[in-house]
Order: C-alpha cells, then sequence, then structure tokens
C-alpha cells in the first residue's frame, strides 16, 4: 500500500487549553507530513474534514491525535485507511494538570534550563504514532485451503448426543466417537432420572433412549460406537483425525512428549539435540511423526470433547473408619444405582432385601466437612433421589441421609423440599464416625447432628456419596497431535478437569477449536449437561464460521492478522513451540516451526520469545513498536542543564491501558516522563526493545499487565507469566553491563485497579531517579 | 471489525437484556455471523456484574471482562445496541416477530465527548441507584467509568430545572440536547433471547432482619459497591452509623431465600457472595472478627469447595449452623445482635456485632411484571424456557438463579437455539 500520511490534532476536551498546538503540528510538519487541528474532531464536521482528505487528496494513513482509542472506535473508522490514535486526552492532559506541570514562561522557552514536561510528552507521543503507522499494514485474512465444516464428538452419553442434536439443528454435520459398544454413558444406567424442568418436584424416567433416538433420526450424525481418537492433527477447519478401536495399537497413536527425567543422561545432565531425538523416537517407537498426517483421516473443523465421568472408585485406606472395601454392604452411590436400575435394592453380602439404607455425604474425618472428591450439587441430588428409590421399593423402607451441607441450589431446591415431605427420609447433618458390622447388619454411628449429639442408625446398606471423576484424569482423550502435547496444558490447576479459568468465558481453552462440555469440566446434572452441551456446539460452530472467514477466534474475535514468519533466520531455538499458550506451532524434527494459523489466538507470544525477531503481524510486529521506542525523545545533557529522566512503559492493552484511561478520567496524576505504549499482551515483549529503549538512553522501563498464577486474569493464558520470567532474566544481562537490574521492572495491574496507578508509576520513577541517570546516555 | 464473506444468515436476533447473559448471547450468536440487536434499559451496558467489586472464586474484576465484551461489540458490525431500551410489544411468531421497542431520552446525543462540563456544571445532586442510594451524584452523570456506550445522562429528574440548562450551556459540543423525547422503533428479528436478569430481594420486606430499620444492617449487593474503587466510599468497606471501620461483622445467610414467605428457592449464590466478602473484609481488616449464619454452605463443585476451605483456615472466621431469628440495635452504640439457635447444638446464641451483613437472594426482574410475549413462568416469576416451540428462550438469571459461570454458559448455548430458530425456517 503506497501510504498517504494525514495528522489530525483534535483541541477539544482541554487539549487546545492545555498543550501548545503550534508546537504539536511542528512535529508532523518537520517531516513533512500534512497536519490539521480541529477544535472538534469526532464531531460530524471534524469527520467530514477527515473524509474529504481521504476522499480527495488520498490520504490513507491517519494518526489522529485526541481522545484515547477506546472511545470514537465507530467514529474515526474508514475503510482501507489506516488508523493510529494519539491519547493526548486521558494520558496526557487528563492525567496531568498545569498545576503540577506548569508551562514555560517566554523568559523559560529556549533557556537550555527549563522545559515542558508535558509538551515533551505530547509530542513524543505524536511521534511515535507516526513512527508506528510507517511500519504497519492492513491485515488481510488467513484462508485455508478446504475448511471442513463437520463437528467432532468425543463421547456418546448425554452431553455428546445432546450436543450433536443441537449441531445438527443448526444445519452441521456431526460424527460422534463413542469407546462403547452403544450410545447413552453413564444416563443409560440409571433408574430415575433427576427432575430436569419446573416445578422440579419429583424424579422423572431417564431420558437418554429418547434423546439416542432423536440423534439417530438425523440424517447428518454419524454415530461410530467401539472407537476411541487416536490423533486429532491439523488445526481447527482442517483437523484430521484418526480414530481406532479401544486397545488397539496403530501408528497413528500420538506420540507423547518425552517426560522430564528422560531428557536427562544418568548424571541429570540435559541430552543434547540429536540424543534427545534418539530417545523421543524410541519412545514413540512406531508411531509416526505429529507432523505426518494420516492419508485415511477424516476432516473435521471443531472438536466437542464430551468424554465424561467414571464413578470413583474410593480406592485406599482412607474410608476404612466407613467400612469401604470390608464390610460388603458398604457400596458407592454409583454402585448403589446399579443395583437399583436391576431391580429393588437388595444387598450385595447376601441378596436380601435393603430396608433401611443410610447414604452419606461427607466423610467425615475431624473438623473436615468436605464432600468427597470430584463431587458436586449432583451428589448430593443423587443421595436425595436414591434415599426415594429405597421409599419405592419397600413402603416400610427408611432412608437417612448425613450431610454436612445439603447442595441443592436455585430451583433444585423444590426437589429436596418434597423429599423433606416424606417421612420415611431422615436427613440430617452430622459428622459419621463410624460403619462397623451389626449381626448380619451394618451400625452407622454419627455426632454433631440435628437430632442429638451421638446417635447410632441401624443400616441393611450404606451408600457412600462417591464423586465423578473425569476422564482427563485417566488420559488426555483428544489426543491431540501438538508439540505441546495431547492434552489440555495445565489440568492440574482445575483438579484435572477440562475446565476453562475464565467466568466471564466457560468455553475457553487453551486449545483452539476444542470445545468441553459436560461432566469432563465439571460434575453435573443431565440437565446441566444438556444445556453445557448446547454452548459448546455454538463454540464449535462459530470457530468453524471463523476460520471460514479467515479470522481469530476468542479473545481477538475477528482480528484478521496472524503471524508470518520469515524463516531464513530461524535458528530453530524452538522458544516460539514452546511458549505459545494454544500450542499453536509445531516444529519439525529440525525444530523449525510449522505454524498453524487457525490454532493461533493472536496474542503475539511468538513475537515475544523470538530471539530472532522474525515473528510479526501486519499491523503489530518488531519493527512497529521497536519504531516508537526509538521516536521518544531522550533528552541529555547536551540540550537541558538538568534534563529530565525517560522512562517508558510497555502496557497490555486489555487491562492495564483501560486502567490508565479510567486513571485519567479521574484526574489521577503521574509522572509525565513515562512513555506508554499498549501491546497485545505482555506475552509479546520482545526483549529488544527494552534493550535498545536502554541503548537509547532511557532509564527505567515498566511492564504492566495483568495477575498471573493459577487465578490467572491473562486473556492469552500465560502472556504475563512468560513475560515475568523473561524480565527476570533481563536483570541478569543488565547486571552484566554494569546497569542495576531494578531499571527494569513488571508490576501486576488489574483493570479496576486504576488508583494504584500513580503509585505504581511514581515509585518506580522515583526508584530509578535515585540510581541516576542511565550511564549509557548520550552515547 | 470483521470482513464478512461467508456468514450464513437467514435472519436475525434480538437480545433484550444487556448484562453478563445477555451481552453474552449477542456476542456469541454475532461471531457465528448473525445480526444480532441489544436492547438493554439502563442508559450503560454490564447490569447486575457491573456493580460488583470482583467475582469469585478468582477474585478477578468484572470489568476486566466487561471491557473485552465491549471491545467485541466495537469491533463487530453486525451488532446494533439500543441502551435506554424497552420492549412494548412482540407481534407475529417464531422467524417473524415484529417488535415495537420504547426508547426513552438520554438527553445527551452522539456529539458527548465525555469531557465532564455538564457535570461540573450541574449543580444537582440525586440519589445513585447503581450504589443503591449510599451516595449522591450529579444530575448529569457518567454510569460508570467505563460505562459502555461511553456517553453522560442527563437524569430525567433535573429535565426542565435551570440546571438543565446549565448542562446544555456548559456544553461545548452541543451534545445535550433537552428536547429529546421518547421514541418508538420497530425491528424485525426471527428469534428473540430474553435475559431479562435479576434485582436482589428486597431486604425491607424480611420483617425480622431489620434492613432499613436499623442503619447498620445492609444487603450483599451493597457490599460489592462499598468494596469497589469506584464505589461510593472509594473502595472502604464502612458500616453505615458512623463510618467506622467495622472490627465485627455478621452474615445472616439465606436472607429471604429458602422461605415459603419470601423466595421459596436456593438462589445459588449467596454462600459463595459471602465467602467473597470474608476476602474483601480480610483485605481490608485483618484482626476483623466474622460470623456466617447460614443453614448449609452451598459451595458445591471442586472450585468452589477450594475456596470455603480456604476461608474456613481462618481463625477469626466463625461458622454458626442456625437461621438468624432476630435482630436487635443497641441504639447508644448501633451496634447489632444477632440472635440465632444454633441448629447442632441447640443453644441460643446471641451475638452483638458492629455491622451485619444480609445475604439476600435474587429475584427475576419478570417476578411481578410479565413480559409482552407469549412466554411461560414458573410459580416464582422465572421464564420456562420452551425448546420444542422454540423461536423465544431466557438466558441466565431470566431462566433460573445461577452464577456467572453458568449463565453464560447457558447464554452461550442460547445463541445456538436463536440461531437454530432461523435455520429452521
Amino acid at each position: 500500500m503506497d501510504k498517504k500520511y494525514g495528522v489530525y490534532i483534535c483541541t477539544g476536551c482541554g487539549i487546545g487549553d492545555v498543550l501548545d498546538t503550534e508546537g504539536l503540528c511542528g512535529v508532523p510538519k518537520e517531516e513533512g507530513i500534512g497536519v490539521k487541528t480541529h477544535p472538534f474532531l469526532c464531531g460530524k464536521e471534524g469527520v467530514e474534514l477527515l473524509k474529504k482528505d481521504i476522499a480527495d487528496d488520498g490520504i490513507n494513513t491517519l494518526i489522529i491525535a485526541g481522545c484515547s482509542r477506546r472511545v470514537n472506535f465507530d467514529v474515526f473508522n474508514f475503510a482501507g485507511c489506516i488508523v493510529d490514535r494519539v491519547n493526548l486526552r486521558e494520558q496526557v492532559v487528563w492525567s496531568h494538570p498545569r498545576s503540577e506541570f506548569p508551562a514555560l514562561t517566554e523568559e523559560q522557552k529556549d533557556d537550555g534550563e527549563h522545559f515542558d514536561r508535558l509538551q515533551m510528552l505530547a509530542e513524543d507521543y505524536i511521534k511515535m504514532g507516526m513512527a508506528k503507522v510507517e511500519k504497519i499494514d492492513l491485515p488481510e485474512p488467513s484462508m485455508l485451503e478446504t475448511i471442513s465444516k463437520r463437528i467432532l464428538v468425543i463421547g456418546g452419553g448425554i452431553t455428546g448426543i445432546s450436543a450433536a442434536i443441537d449441531a445438527a439443528k443448526a444445519g452441521y454435520d456431526v460424527t460422534i466417537v463413542e469407546k462403547e459398544a452403544s450410545l447413552g454413558g453413564n444416563a443409560a444406567k440409571i433408574r430415575k432420572q433427576l427432575p430436569n424442568e419446573d416445578p422440579f418436584e419429583s424424579l422423572i424416567p431417564p431420558i437418554i433412549e429418547a434423546k439416542i433416538k432423536e440423534a439417530e433420526a438425523y440424517s447428518g450424525i454419524e454415530v461410530k460406537t467401539n472407537s476411541i481418537v487416536a490423533r486429532i492433527a491439523g488445526q481447527p477447519g482442517e483437523f484430521t483425525v484418526t480414530l481406532k478401536k479401544p486397545g488397539e495399537a496403530t501408528e497413528f497413536d500420538v506420540p507423547y512428549p518425552l517426560p522430564d527425567e528422560m531428557k536427562v543422561d544418568e548424571n541429570g545432565k540435559e541430552l543434547d539435540v540429536e540424543k534427545l531425538i534418539e530417545v523421543y523416537n524410541e519412545y514413540n517407537k512406531g508411531k509416526k511423526d505429529i507432523l505426518t498426517l494420516d492419508p485415511d483421516g477424516e476432516l473435521f473443523g471443531a472438536v466437542i470433547l464430551a468424554a465424561g465421568w467414571r464413578p470413583d472408585k474410593l480406592e485406599g485406606k482412607a474410608f476404612t473408619h466407613l467400612g469401604f472395601g470390608k464390610l460388603p454392604d458398604v457400596v458407592t452411590n454409583y454402585q448403589f444405582e446399579e443395583i437399583a436400575a436391576k431391580g429393588k435394592i437388595t444387598r450385595p453380602s447376601d441378596g436380601n432385601e435393603a430396608k433401611s439404607v443410610v447414604f452419606i455425604q461427607s466423610p467425615g474425618k475431624g473438623d473436615d466437612d468436605s464432600d468427597f472428591d470430584y463431587t458436586g450439587s449432583v451428589t448430593s441430588l443423587v443421595a436425595l433421589k436414591q434415599a426415594q428409590y429405597v421409599r419405592e421399593d419397600y413402603p416400610e423402607g427408611k432412608a437417612y441421609i448425613f450431610y454436612q451441607h445439603m447442595r441443592t441450589p436455585g430451583l433444585q431446591e423444590n426437589f429436596y423440599k418434597s423429599i423433606q415431605q416424606d417421612e420415611g427420609i431422615f436427613l440430617t447433618k452430622g459428622d459419621v464416625i463410624s460403619v462397623a458390622k451389626n449381626g448380619d447388619g451394618l451400625i452407622v454411628e454419627a455426632d454433631n447432628t440435628l437430632l442429638g449429639e451421638k446417635i447410632q442408625v441401624k443400616a441393611d446398606m450404606v451408600v457412600l456419596a462417591a464423586g465423578m471423576v473425569p476422564a482427563t484424569v485417566d488420559d488426555p482423550v483428544i489426543n491431540l497431535a501438538y508439540r505441546q502435547g495431547p492434552g489440555f496444558r495445565d489440568n492440574a490447576i482445575f483438579n484435572e478437569y477440562a475446565d476453562s479459568n475464565f467466568i466471564c468465558f466457560p468455553y475457553e481453552t487453551q486449545r483452539t477449536g476444542i470445545y468441553a462440555a459436560g461432566c469432563i469440566r465439571r460434575s453435573m446434572t443431565i440437565e446441566e449437561s444438556i444445556e453445557d452441551a448446547t454452548g459448546a456446539a455454538l463454540k464449535a460452530i462459530q470457530c468453524i464460521e471463523s476460520v471460514n472467514r479467515g479470522v481469530a477466534v476468542h479473545p481477538r474475535s475477528g482480528d484478521m492478522t496472524f503471524p508470518d514468519f520469515f524463516f531464513q533466520r530461524c535458528t530453530q531455538c524452538k522458544r516460539c513451540t514452546e511458549e505459545c499458550p494454544f500450542g499453536a506451532l509445531d516444529d519439525d524434527e529440525k525444530g523449525t516451526p510449522k505454524p498453524n494459523p487457525t490454532r493461533c489466538r493472536r496474542c503475539g507470544t511468538c513475537m515475544g520469545a523470538c530471539p530472532e525477531r522474525i515473528i510479526g503481524f501486519a499491523d503489530y510486529n518488531i519493527d512497529s513498536i521497536g519504531s516508537m521506542v526509538k521516536a521518544i525523545g531522550v533528552p541529555s545533557e547536551d540540550d537541558y542543564s538538568e534534563p529530565p529522566l525517560r522512562f517508558l512503559g510497555l502496557v497490555c492493552e486489555n487491562d492495564a491501558y483501560p486502567a490508565l484511561d479510567i486513571a485519567g478520567m479521574n484526574k489521577l496524576t503521574y509522572s509525565a516522563d513515562v512513555r506508554f505504549i499498549p501491546v497485545r499482551c505482555l506475552g509479546s515483549v520482545n526483549v529488544i526493545w527494552i534493550k535498545d529503549a536502554l541503548s537509547q538512553g532511557m532509564d527505567g522501563i515498566f511492564l504492566l499487565g495483568c495477575k498471573h498464577g493459577d487465578d490467572y486474569q491473562c486473556h492469552f493464558v500465560k502472556g504475563s507469566e512468560l513475560a515475568d520470567i523473561r524480565m527476570k532474566k533481563i536483570g541478569e544481562a543488565l547486571t552484566s553491563l554494569a546497569l542495576e537490574e531494578e531499571r527494569v521492572a513488571q508490576f501486576q495491574v488489574a483493570i479496576d485497579e486504576y488508583d494504584k496507578i500513580p503509585e505504581i508509576v511514581n515509585t518506580f520513577v522515583e526508584m530509578v531517579e535515585k540510581l541516576g541517570p542511565n550511564p549509557f546516555k548520550g552515547f | 471489525m470483521t470482513e464478512d464473506k461467508a456468514a450464513p444468515v437467514s435472519g436475525s436476533i434480538l437480545v433484550v437484556g444487556g448484562g453478563i447473559s445477555g451481552l453474552t448471547t449477542c456476542l456469541e450468536a454475532a461471531e457465528v455471523g448473525y445480526e444480532v440487536f441489544l436492547v438493554e434499559k439502563n442508559p450503560y451496558l454490564g447490569g447486575r456484574v457491573a456493580q460488583l467489586n470482583q467475582y469469585f472464586p478468582k477474585l478477578c474484576p468484572p470489568s476486566c471482562g466487561l471491557e473485552i465484551n465491549f471491545r467485541r461489540i466495537k469491533d463487530n458490525r453486525k451488532i446494533r445496541v439500543f441502551t435506554l431500551g424497552e420492549v412494548e410489544k412482540v407481534d407475529g411468531t417464531l422467524g417473524n416477530y415484529d417488535v415495537t421497542i420504547k426508547l426513552s431520552p438520554r438527553y445527551v446525543n452522539e456529539n458527548c465527548t465525555c469531557c465532564g462540563d455538564c457535570e461540573a456544571a450541574c449543580e444537582t445532586e440525586i440519589s445513585s441507584d447503581f450504589n443503591f442510594g449510599m451516595n449522591k451524584i450529579k444530575g448529569a452523570y457518567l454510569p460508570f467509568e467505563m460505562a459502555f456506550p461511553a456517553r453522560y445522562v442527563i437524569s430525567s429528574q433535573i429535565i426542565g430545572t435551570d440546571d438543565a440548562e446549565r448542562c446544555k450551556e456548559a456544553c461545548k459540543y452541543d451534545a445535550v440536547d433537552l428536547d429529546m423525547e421518547a421514541k418508538t422503533i420497530n425491528l424485525k428479528v426471527g428469534a428473540i433471547v430474553w435475559a431479562t436478569g435479576w434485582e436482589p430481594y428486597d431486604a425491607a420486606k424480611i420483617d425480622n432482619l431489620g434492613f432499613g430499620k436499623y442503619q447498620n444492617i445492609i444487603t450483599n449487593m451493597m457490599v460489592e459497591r462499598l468494596a469497589s474503587p469506584n464505589g461510593p466510599t472509594k473502595g472502604q468497606i464502612l458500616r453505615p452509623s458512623d463510618s467506622k471501620q467495622p472490627e465485627s461483622i455478621a452474615f445472616v445467610q439465606c436472607a429471604g431465600s429458602r422461605d415459603e414467605n419470601h423466595l421459596t428457592y436456593c438462589s445459588y449464590i449467596c454462600c459463595m457472595a459471602s465467602l467473597k466478602h470474608v476476602t474483601y473484609i480480610r483485605e481490608r481488616y485483618p484482626d476483623a472478627k466474622i460470623y456466617i449464619f447460614y443453614i448449609d454452605i452451598r459451595t458445591p463443585g471442586y472450585r468452589y469447595e477450594k475456596f470455603y476451605k480456604k476461608i474456613k483456615e481462618d481463625k477469626n472466621v466463625f461458622f454458626i449452623k442456625g437461621k438468624v431469628a432476630e435482630v436487635n440495635e443497641n441504639p447508644d452504640s448501633k451496634n447489632i445482635t444477632v440472635v440465632a439457635e444454633n441448629a447442632v447444638t441447640g443453644e441460643k446464641i446471641k451475638q452483638e456485632v458492629e455491622m451485619v451483613v444480609l445475604a439476600t437472594g435474587m429475584q427475576p426482574t419478570t417476578k411481578d411484571v410479565k413480559l409482552p410475549a407469549d412466554l411461560k413462568y414458573n410459580e416464582e416469576g422465572f421464564i420456562i424456557n420452551d425448546f420444542e416451540k422454540g423461536g423465544m428462550f431466557a438466558a441466565g438469571c431470566a431462566n433460573k438463579p445461577a452464577d456467572v459461570v453458568s449463565s453464560n454458559q447457558n447464554a452461550t448455548g442460547m445463541a445456538l437455539k436463536a440461531i437454530q430458530t432461523l435455520v429452521r425456517r
């Protein structure tokens, strides 16, 4: 694109009152670039001025200096034009009152002693905007050659079937893969189902059969039973999937990354590259490399992971006080359901009728009032349901439920209340101390109950409310042919559930195009699973349609840019492959990365990781930000007797940048010697920008971004954490240059912590001021 | 903004309610490629979550997700947002609805730059609904700093006064339009998703819990505003009677919920909300004593259980299983004595504290006033979804009490239900 530049400075909202407009205009003028000012650029007349320049003068690259880019986004949007917004309002005049940052008097001008910090700030920002637009282009979408719109559903239980029906109803073809010989999963193994609609009072017959029939009626739904996923290769829009029989070994079984202990020799020394490849090949013998596509594989656009759960077997000694494993009539809720599904409830030990059954919700040891592992409200509800089985089978039957907290949230409270009406069901809080044999029956002892301190209940059977273990505890299930490994990363944070860390965006995982639903995410009732399946189906469809348009999915939905690699200079260091939060890159044997654009979320973490700086986006790259850094004026003693220090702040555009804006709106004040540059994610910050800034004489640099750790707030999962690691490393490098490592720092700030920004910024500035100027200044 | 080349579009979707559920349904459908109209009755989007300080269990600010969602709206030309809008009438049938929407005047037009001059000029102060009346704001106001759309509002309370004229004069951009009138618009849509949300149950209706009678009894939603950096106290949690930092606080769980006289159901969020409030208090007051009176602590699932476990480790947090029977105020100290019976020991407890928080429940906005459409409701006023019939669906807390994560799951699914309606035609 042949760029024709135009700089437009809005003098409204106090900008013209505070800043020397003529001085600002001098910046582009010096470069021979046209500049215009307007008192109300976002108004009708102002926009007309812009449109006229675009139409008449062929201006196609606009630098608009005025308010933040967070506002008037729709006003300053011109098709086919590059637009950059220079934030003179929120981050210059609103956050830096003249009372604190005085303008120069006539005498002070050019006296070599005084300077106008605010004017310098504004002029720098205009220079930075001009530098940036020179280095960016309009993005063009990255299109796949062919796109599969078929959806793969892993798991043929209630969640998988529901997801398939919902996708088929919207016109998408679906393949359900089920490891058992028939559809239905755990939902087919129950006697009755919890209420799933208003008034949520009584049990209903299982709905799974009807759902299976409904699915079978759709010609667009294909069912493959006795099948599991051997591997999913490729990327959204063109996943190549190999299926196999359970237990079968095929050459397209996914290779696994080497466990850490195999990456070192017997002395604990890291193996060299060749040796690593050798060990890796041996470890994955008989399996094709991840980059080899199965010629017989089937193509899919997106995947829904609905592999569900297995009953917790409660193995081990932890529950011996409950007689589990020792007394045959102490069973889990799952075992009890199996008995109930077959017919009348009878005791496993002798087949006699079980007319008195005790249900235990919490293991009840010491002060711990937790339920069993992998439980949830569903396990409370199941106890209520199963108590009713006892009453259905035996008019004189009695059920006792000992709980710490009866968890029947929302409208399910109605079911709890209806059970409370049954005189044969006794519900009480209580710490169960022991379950012991009592003649041919059992006796349960509990303390701190609502019925008295210590009580004993005789029972024919005892049922423990065991949890629902997600399939991902045992197996990655999705078997991705990704260099980073076959499963979702970081499931340990979620107790091995395939869950999302985002409350606002519950379907976002670290693997684009793969959406989890149902009990693989957390324990759910059938009703909740069906609802969750619908959401996952929407996300799968949305991903396919986004790929079809060549645009990114969440959180940069609609973004057409994608990372470009200049492979000639790649040194095969693999950092991009390893650091990508979404596993978008697969390196080959040599270590050269293979990009998978539709896996990419456009955060730029690869760009930040690359030591050779060969990765960039059309509108965001090493050069565009680097040029902004270079455009910052660093005054030296040649300019002023006591020049101001200069600071660079690289800020996350998602949270820290809005926080800076809000600080401005609240007229909170901070140093005017800092130049902020928004970045897509702190993960995209390349250390070269920091090195350049330091060698240019800047005195301190900080990153401002999201909280990391288990409750990370980074929209790109790992960006702020990776940046933190890089900054620590750069600190070491600084020390070797005899520069204080404190000159580079990273701060965490949440979007609502705008009130903390002045303190963060000013404390850093004061700290560096104490260190004194960068010794490299002026070189 | 998206460049649409192959969007499978056949008809558009109306989403009523711009809270987190409505936003989610709107965005998820639009990003598949459908045209979506979003109608919100307030002058801003975000609904209830915009009033929250943090989400449980991550303790992250809701404005973080809202900001991303607002950006998604900005970048998507398939979405049209109407604030200050309410649906007046729905005619037609599935696939072909004709909807009449009333748009109330904001008295500020698109010229507004958010410079704040009108606010500075306005002298009248009005009670802040956003902050549950805990402070006053100017008659010309920005709902909150991150409000979307970023545009001021002139309260109808000052229309016709000199103050309104002052605002108009102060505006350099001719953005204040005092002659703006309500208008109606008509939209033709194929499917409608009602994300009309919830409101806090009116605590004053719970006679024995003293809200409105004793100053130092507040609600859980008020705690959210007090704890918010942009709240009436700029994030300080102070008791109302004397702005003292409370040294002892009691939480009364199920204030209205699980109660035949008020809300018969469980409101789903209040247990986790109170545990979250414990973290707010602890962050500010390391030694404050906290008493939680509960029936059951409902923190189901690994994430919530983990959060509860962490709170239990705090030696100055006391959990008492027992429903609060009455509260009394000491007229001198303005302290409150909470009276309850310990359900386990049977012992009668009288605990004096400096402040009481009522964990009030959620009630659907459709409890009393029904929507002008052919919808079914349960006894409590939640909208019942009829998927067989299709065409119109309720999302989020319009459908049932739920936390944010479940609401968003539900709302994402409802986007697909709406799309299915359009495809089926």
